[in-house]
């Protein structure tokens, strides 16, 4: 095994381990986090190839929402069926989504995404089998009848979150540096020489999009196990944006970004409710503007500096 | 004996305008095939409807007797054909390294793999082979978008010929390229294709290189083939001094020959 895997897996069990001490809020907002930035993660694969999609809160949505759907009817709380459930649907949606949306770039892209996430958002809130827009509550998890603490609680969606991220991130580290990888790059380079390389365009996104789906839809997934109730409001498009500008704040260049971002965002969003609640939102962007102005490429760029200083 | 590529009344309109007509050019094995003409002429039209870029509106392309017109660019790369371009098609923000790399990636595989790494000790060797038979190994950390044009059209050229194709279309290898490196970049062009026994059509406005480097000329006027043969009989031909080339050129193209 490679020491990149190995330092993923060994930051998985530290944060893991470190979850046991953490006081709830913490944990609980560490949950969300983690479950966000498996969302920018898939995000990420498509920014690679050049790509801003402003409609992951579909399958955020719909993996949170197949969640508790499938709990509910198949009266399951099991954890890791309920999210390869999610996952399933949302590849499968992804799959017809993506014949169309793969011919599409820029803002045809960003904007088409964003059209999709809405029509669930408006299914949804029309929806009154789904709770409409109140939405409904979700059971507690439960990983084959059994939970760290006796009884199913936050500690085991946080434990799923960490889990999926280390294995995602595994992953993603992986799929970056393979020629699949790299393709995303080659794309947003430049699409001719890849055609005229003997690869077609349409079907290295087409493949990106369903593995972004899938993150989506397992982040939406945690979510839902995790809160404990799921709304509408998870399609909404300030939902997508929320990812994107997560992975504006993380940086996109290297598989950590994401999560980077994802807590910083929920951290800065607590943080200026509690000390600006009617306000909170211009807090959030001054944060951005910042880090726009300051740290384009995203948090993690100051840990390459760090890492470039030191080497040098 | 068939020629290895071949085209057939081939035409192509845009709306009322028509870009190229009854167009019949064939190339063989090993032939090294000049293109003259003005701007507009339809040369880089011809490469496009050849390359699958375009589709023809009417008339037929063939490839070792079959027809590959609807073919898109990937298929018409995977069968044998592949091209350079005008303006050197890479991927700028990427270094010269991972171009290659990426390169050798995207064309080994039908289905790119997804967790065997891209770059490897032996296809990191392979790039640098393939750098030094063009003479560019020294770039091979630079950024694409720092390098100076002839090395572009080196590493486009270079990255056109991965799959050993059995045709070569060549867009203008030496525009851009500086008078003193045009003949350098040519032979180290040549050689390669050579070694390969491509057959290779290339455009060129430059009618030292085009006397130099080609074995047969083909001249295109306003979208059709003004004259196709020898080099020294398409130049002396009267319809191309007057359309292409113009009265006052002086070069001496039996030199021309003879050095290359």
């Amino acid at each position: 095994m490679r020491n990149s895997t190995l330092l993923v897996l060994g930051a998985g069990v530290a944060v893991m381990a470190a979850g046991m001490v953490m006081p709830g809020w913490l944990t609980f907002l560490l949950t969300l986090a983690l479950a966000k930035g498996l969302v920018v993660m898939g995000l990420l694969l498509l920014m690679k190839a050049g790509l801003v999609s402003f409609g992951q809160g579909l399958y955020y949505c719909l993996g949170a929402y197949c969640v508790g759907v499938a709990g509910d009817y198949l009266e399951t709380q099991n954890a890791l069926f309920l999210m390869l459930i999610a996952v399933v649907v949302c590849v499968a949606l992804a799959a017809v989504i993506g014949l169309l949306l793969c011919r599409y770039r820029d803002i045809f892209f960003a904007m088409f995404s964003m059209a999709f996430s809405m029509i669930l958002y408006g299914v949804l809130v029309k929806s009154s089998a789904f709770g409409s827009s109140d939405g409904f509550n979700v059971k507690p998890p439960l990983l084959f009848g059994w939970t760290p603490t006796g009884e199913p609680g936050p500690l085991m969606a946080y434990g799923l979150a960490v889990t999926a991220v280390t294995v995602v991130g595994i992953f993603v580290w992986n799929y970056l540096r393979s020629p699949m990888g790299y393709a995303g790059e080659a794309v947003r380079e430049n699409e001719i020489r890849v055609e005229y390389l003997g690869s077609s365009v349409r079907r290295i996104i087409y493949i990106k999009y369903l593995l972004a789906a899938a993150m989506a839809g397992l982040g939406g997934g945690i979510t839902a196990l995790a809160a404990g109730h799921i709304d509408p409001e998870m399609a909404y498009w300030t939902t997508s944006g929320e990812f994107v500008f997560i992975a504006l704040m993380g940086g996109t260049g290297h598989v950590a970004g994401p999560v980077i971002g994802a807590v910083l965002f929920e951290l800065i969003r607590t943080y200026a409710f509690q000390i600006s609640p009617y306000t909170w939102q211009m807090i959030l962007g001054i944060a951005l503007l910042a880090i726009i102005l300051y740290l384009p490429k995203g948090v993690w760029s100051l840990v390459e500096r760090f890492t470039k200083e030191k080497t040098s | 004996m068939s020629a290895l590529l071949e085209t057939r009344s081939l035409a192509r309109n845009f709306g009322a305008v028509t870009a190229a007509a009854d167009i019949d050019v064939s190339i063989n094995a090993g032939e090294i095939v000049g293109v003259i003409g003005s701007n507009g002429a339809g040369k880089t039209t011809f490469i496009n409807m050849v390359t699958g870029y375009l589709q023809p509106s009417s008339g037929d392309i063939l490839f070792k007797g079959k027809s590959i017109v609807g073919k898109n660019p990937r298929q018409v790369m995977r069968a044998g054909i592949c091209r350079s371009f005008q303006v050197a098609q890479l991927f700028p923000e990427l270094t010269v390294l991972d171009n290659v790399l990426i390169a050798y990636g995207l064309m080994q595989h039908r289905v790119l793999p997804m967790f065997r790494p891209l770059a490897t000790g032996n296809s990191i060797k392979q790039a640098e082979n393939l750098l030094q038979e063009y003479g560019i190994e020294s770039y091979l950390p630079e950024k694409v978008m720092t390098l100076p044009q002839g090395v572009r059209k080196l590493l486009d050229i270079a990255l056109a010929m991965l799959r050993e194709p059995e045709v070569l279309l060549l867009d203008e290898p030496t525009s851009g390229v500086a008078i003193d490196d045009k003949f350098d970049l040519m032979d180290t062009v040549m050689q390669a294709v050579r070694k390969s026994g491509a057959g290779v059509l290339f455009v060129e406005h430059d009618m030292e290189v085009i006397a130099r480097y080609s074995t047969r000329l083909i001249a295109f006027y306003d979208g059709r083939v003004l004259a196709d043969g020898p080099v020294a009989e398409v130049m002396d031909n009267e319809k191309v001094k007057e359309l292409v080339t113009g009265h006052h050129l002086e070069i001496d193209y039996k030199r021309e020959v003879a050095h290359a």
